[in-house]
């Protein structure tokens, strides 16, 4: 394959790869936008979300494979969403007014005890997770090969975005989500229950999560460390987009991801490829 | 009696601010609440609203106990507060802002009539109707503040210092506002303000208070005609 091609599936793939980490990020600032905090067991969530569909796909998929991964995708983000809630209401809700770094160190623990929870329950090895068709895939445009699973991954991503903005601009909830970021007291004395928004803002940021992680799983099978290095790239993401916008979230990784998957191919070192 | 206040203390920890306030706001009265600095003014009103703990006394709305209740509770019962500050919420626009304080409203036809009068009655949120709460003037978030406030459709409007940081003639601009906005829905009110000038041009009757606890009270007129009350806030 001349390098041009090879240029643009690296592209591709990189969008994908990069997307993953955009949702990751978006999630982790969904949370921060809502209570100023990093939340260190975002991605941490994702893989107990990711393990919760591969369970409930693993169950139904042997009588129908569509409707099996379907039904687990919609369990795990239905789970996620309900865990982060409740995350939020009694694990973080208690150290409200506490110190910054508590609450942080609090996250830290909670994506220690996530993942052992998830070794505990599914072991530390790889598991498959049952997909709508296999990930290896990749068809062919003007004589470049493109991989299904980027596509799938780079759309769904984009069109998550596109739910969530709506939701932030065009309903309720969404304004009583963002009043509440931009200034819980002032929120609460309109009569917005403040502690629920907060529910809310956890349980999207864990669904979300979720799917970024299942995208994930059905490429690189499901592992409890699954997230943790792309943790690291989803923080550089939030912090070069700028913590406290999620539009500036989900646009900026798409060039931080390129960054880390091109070059290395591309260098002289490995120019066999 | 719309609100009464019973012997009401509050606290920010070990601080009490509040030691002994009595005050009661008939239906469709405003009542204005006068004191020079740090007296517990804007206390008394995060005390009716439930932003700081009242570990003694009463505040009765509408005959229910409200004392302790949390601030999103109080709001639902029909008490708006405009806080010290103004509250604004800085990134959302002014017609974001209204729509946050109609959040428990239902009534859609209601909502816009209503978005209506608002910017009828201050020009200048129609101006910026789509500009962001920062991106406003000190008056122009002052008017957002009421706004947004009234737009709960509350029984009683709770102001802390409209007047606070404006220029004198956005300060009288907005009472002006207010004295309209009490004439044309009769809607109670609570109002602090230090400027007592201000505060006469709305209110028909004041509670005037010194370090935490409630001295005096009287109407409007009396207090005009009270020798030291009108050197301490009437300027002479």
């Amino acid at each position: 394959m001349n390098g041009f091609g090879t240029f643009v599936q690296l592209v591709a793939d990189g969008l994908a790869q990069g997307s993953l980490y955009a949702a990751l990020a978006l999630a982790i600032v969904l949370v921060n936008q809502a209570t100023g905090l990093i939340n260190f067991a975002q991605g941490g969530m994702a893989v107990l979300g990711s393990y919760i569909g591969m369970s409930v796909g693993n169950l139904l998929v042997p009588t129908n494979l569509i409707l099996g991964v379907l039904i687990g995708i919609i369990v795990a983000v239905a789970a996620s969403f309900g865990l982060g809630a409740l995350i939020e209401r009694f694990v973080m809700r208690r150290f409200q007014g506490g110190e910054e770094d508590t609450k942080v160190v609090a996250t830290i623990g909670l994506l220690t005890l996530i993942t052992g929870i998830i070794a505990l329950i599914w072991g530390y090895n790889f598991l498959p997770y049952p997909f709508f068709f296999n990930t290896g895939l990749s068809f062919t445009v003007g004589g470049i090969a493109i991989s299904l699973w980027s596509l799938t991954t780079f759309l769904t991503i984009v069109a998550l975005m596109i739910v969530l903005q709506l939701l932030f601009t065009r309903t309720k909830v969404g304004l009583g989500l963002r009043a509440v970021a931009d200034n819980p007291n002032s929120s609460a004395l309109s009569g917005i229950r403040v502690g629920r928004m907060l529910m809310i803002g956890w349980g999207l940021a864990a669904a979300l999560g979720t799917i970024a992680g299942i995208l994930l799983a059905a490429k690189a099978q499901l592992n409890p460390g699954n997230f943790d290095a792309i943790l690291v790239y989803a923080l550089a993401a939030v912090i070069i987009g700028g913590v406290d916008s999620p539009s500036a979230r989900s646009s900026r990784p798409s060039r931080s991801r390129c960054s880390r998957t091109s070059p290395a191919p591309m260098s002289p070192g490995s120019a066999t490829t | 009696m719309l609100l009464e206040l019973e012997h009401v203390a509050a606290a920010y920890g070990p601080v009490q601010v509040l030691e002994d306030v009595s005050l009661s706001v008939p239906e469709g009265s405003a009542v204005g609440i006068l004191g020079a600095n740090g007296a517990g003014k804007t206390t008394t009103l995060r005390a009716i609203s439930g932003t700081v703990r009242v570990p003694s006394g009463s505040i009765r709305f509408k005959g229910n106990d409200i004392r302790g209740k949390r601030p999103e509770l109080v709001a639902a019962l029909g008490i708006a507060h405009v806080p010290e500050g103004r509250g604004a919420l800085a990134n959302l626009t002014v017609q974001e802002n209204l729509r946050v304080g109609a959040y428990l409203r239902k009534d859609r036809a209601g909502i816009e009539s209503d978005i209506a009068f608002l910017l009828d009655l201050f020009p200048n949120l129609e101006r910026r109707y789509g500009s962001n709460g920062s991106a406003l003037s000190g008056g122009e978030q002052q008017m957002m503040a009421i706004g947004r406030a009234f737009m709960a459709k509350p029984t009683l409007l709770v102001l802390d210092e409209p007047s606070l940081g404006l220029a004198p003639s956005t300060a009288k601009t907005v009472y002006t506002a207010i004295a309209r906005l009490r004439d044309e829905t009769g809607i109670s009110m609570l109002v602090v303000e230090q400027n007592a000038n201000l505060a006469f041009s709305v209110v028909d009757s004041a509670v005037v208070l010194e370090t935490g606890r409630s001295v005096l009270t009287g109407s409007t007129a009396e207090l005009r005609g009270n020798d030291e009350i009108r050197r301490a806030y009437l300027g002479g």
